[in-house]
């Protein structure tokens, strides 16, 4: 049984001009220990959709569909129930690492703060989770003396990595968690997010713009376009075989490092306006495949191969 | 054969100083944020710098556009010396060179409109005598550019348009002067890989049309070998590679280089991925180690490194390395 269930979520934000519909009917499941990515353009609603699992949505609201933790629904508790589940068994790791952590306290203490809002815990034992805490993102716990801004990008991320864990979560959401980083300072913390995620056998969300961060820890991959998913599978099939049209321009958008002097091809045009989207698929104005039913039919995620979906009108194993 | 030595740069060297905490009297120390680093750009190349944050290699570019002053070294234009160039020199000389920035967010200011933006250095420049010519120029800049140029455009701020679209607006004004030599800062970094790829072939474009020299400066070390010709590795402040492209890539003789290398998820995930990473961090340096700068995080290092400071040495037809190891 899937510890997490996301079934059919929408969540609008509310503008003067309309609602803007950016996560739109998605729907999946994520097993106990399984890491899914979620891959996608600017825009696409990956941000969203996981604001929405923790229940941070500002200026929107999900206004439909279900998400199940085990059997508890976490749509329908209230927000001071639900603040038992954040931190304890789902945590965010987010973005804004750098900005995250408070620059008047040491980045300790915030841990600290952190494990006794929520376990009843003795300032001195707090303490000593924190140092075991940071030995295992591999950070001396002499540095939880710290200030922030006393530690360099890729130390702040260990250390938020470090707070999500605060809790003994199961589920962990990690979003752009290296994006702000340098290659090899990012090479060393998604290396040490895959370590930790295997041995403490945690369930992982990891949203990112880039591919090839999301193959290597991934063990599932969702792509996403428009607050939609267009397809989803496992991590070698999404990259070995690509199906739909829009995932396979965005792989061949990627630079690689080891190919001739190619400069990849773009995908022309942009997402679209999710305050109006387009009646049938989403792609279709970007589209190279795309027919004449596209513009009116709105294509549906079905199960190309066992465990394999994708949402795709033109595909050859629709036809 | 002048058109050789198109940009030139000599002992360049940025030392920043800082204050302990705490200290107010006595001598200050220095950060060491480019150490003596020299490198030629030819006519209608591009030269890339690559290496993380911290390497200097932004502190390099503002030193060429005159945005910081060198501590010492010297740097050449065309064979002229500019290095002491005074503000009317300069005015004067970024009808030639220009810099297109890393923040199409923050670069552009959010309050005035595209005509203006685009316009702005035509009118530093006092080119035209009647606005209709100087709106004719703009809309050019902006077809040239791939962006629509009807009055609805000229009119927008910043702010309406995309990441993708505000960099093509901040590359039209660095080129409205017809200027030949353009140092891009990362100018693709903080878009999403989709557009990336739009921008970075409509530089090629660009330079192919204009016969433009680039100064391209990114951390991406795939980017710069799809793009670049020759391409310099910085770490600390030096240049610790300098090949090109396609020798430094396929064939890194420095650690640094193979571990940047490395560090990049390759396309097809592999299990494999990531042996290779030492942990370790670029150092901020006030006091630079002895000998090598990179000898800390190095797996070849030994005695001679902790001494000797490695030099640039030609190892195979302009294949140059700082190792002692190679």
């Amino acid at each position: 049984m899937p510890i997490l269930t996301v079934d059919d979520l929408r969540t609008h934000y509310f503008t003067e001009a309309g609602p803007v519909k950016a996560v739109d009917g998605v729907s999946f499941t994520l097993d106990k220990g399984e890491s899914i990515g979620i891959a996608g353009e600017s825009g696409c609603g990956k941000t969203t959709l996981a604001m929405s699992l923790m229940r941070l949505i500002k200026g929107g609201a999900v206004v439909g569909g279900k998400i199940h933790l085990g059997d508890i629904s976490l749509l329908d508790m209230s927000i001071n129930e639900f603040r038992k589940i954040r931190w304890e068994r789902i945590s965010l790791v987010s973005q804004a690492a750098m900005g995250a952590l408070n620059p008047v306290y040491t980045v300790g203490s915030q841990i600290v703060e952190a494990i006794q809002l929520h376990w009843d815990m003795s300032k001195s034992e707090a303490w000593e989770r924190t140092a075991h805490l940071l030995t295992l993102v591999k950070v001396d716990p002499v540095r939880g003396r710290s200030y922030p801004h006393e530690l360099s990008g890729g130390m702040k991320q260990r250390i938020m990595i470090a707070m999500a864990l605060a809790c003994d979560p199961e589920i962990i959401i990690a979003d752009e968690m290296t994006t702000a980083l340098d290659v090899v300072t990012q090479a060393q913390v998604l290396k040490l997010l895959i370590d930790l995620q295997k041995r403490l056998d945690l369930s992982l969300i990891y949203i990112s713009h880039e591919l090839s961060v999301l193959g290597q820890a991934c063990d599932k991959m969702i792509i996403m376009y428009a607050g939609k998913i267009v397809e989803m599978g496992p991590t070698a099939k999404i990259f070995g075989a690509p199906k739909h049209p829009y995932t396979q321009k965005l792989l061949g958008s990627l630079m690689d490092i080891h190919s001739d002097c190619v400069i990849p091809d773009s995908i022309p045009g942009k997402p679209p306006d999710l305050l109006n989207p387009p009646k049938g698929c989403r792609f279709w104005p970007r589209c190279t495949v795309g027919q004449v039913t596209c513009e009116t039919q709105e294509p549906l995620l079905i199960e190309v191969e066992p465990g394999h979906y994708m949402a795709c009108n033109c595909s050859d194993d629709k036809i | 054969m002048e058109n050789e030595q198109y940009f030139e740069v000599d002992h360049l060297t940025k030392f920043f100083p800082v204050k302990k905490r705490g200290q107010f009297f006595g001598k200050p120390i220095y950060v060491h944020a480019v150490d003596d680093v020299q490198f030629t750009v030819r006519k209608g190349k591009t030269y890339g710098v690559v290496g993380e944050s911290g390497c200097g290699k932004t502190t390099l570019a503002r030193m060429i556009m005159h945005l910081e002053k060198p501590t010492s070294g010297r740097m050449l234009f065309k064979g002229q010396d500019i290095t002491l160039f005074n503000g009317k020199q300069m005015k004067a000389l970024r009808r030639q060179m220009q810099m297109v920035f890393q923040d199409p967010f923050g670069s552009l200011n959010p309050v005035r409109t595209i005509r203006n933006i685009v316009a702005e250095p035509v009118r530093v420049h006092h080119i035209f005598q009647n606005r209709q010519d100087e709106k004719i120029k703009v809309q050019e800049m902006l077809e040239t550019v791939g962006l629509s140029s009807s009055d609805e455009m000229l009119e927008k701020r910043p702010g309406q348009l995309s990441g993708g679209e505000r960099q093509r607006v901040g590359i039209a004004s660095a080129l409205i002067l017809g200027a030949e030599f353009i140092v891009a800062d990362e100018p693709v970094s903080m878009l999403d890989a989709s557009i990336r790829a739009d921008i970075i072939a409509l530089m090629m474009k660009l330079k192919e049309e204009k016969n433009l020299t680039y100064f391209f400066i990114t951390h991406e070390f795939g980017m710069a070998r799809a793009i670049c010709d020759r391409i310099a590795v910085m770490y600390a402040g030096k240049m610790v590679e300098v090949a090109d492209a396609a020798s430094i890539v396929d064939h890194p003789l420095h650690p640094y280089t193979q571990l940047l290398i490395d560090a990049i998820p390759p396309l097809i995930p592999d299990p494999n991925w990531g042996k290779n990473i030492s942990e370790g961090e670029v150092p901020y340096f006030t006091v630079p180690p002895p000998g090598c700068r990179y000898h800390p995080r190095c797996s070849r290092a030994d005695e001679l490194c902790k001494s000797e400071i490695p030099e640039l040495v030609d190892y195979r037809d302009g294949h140059f390395a700082a190792c002692h190891h190679v």
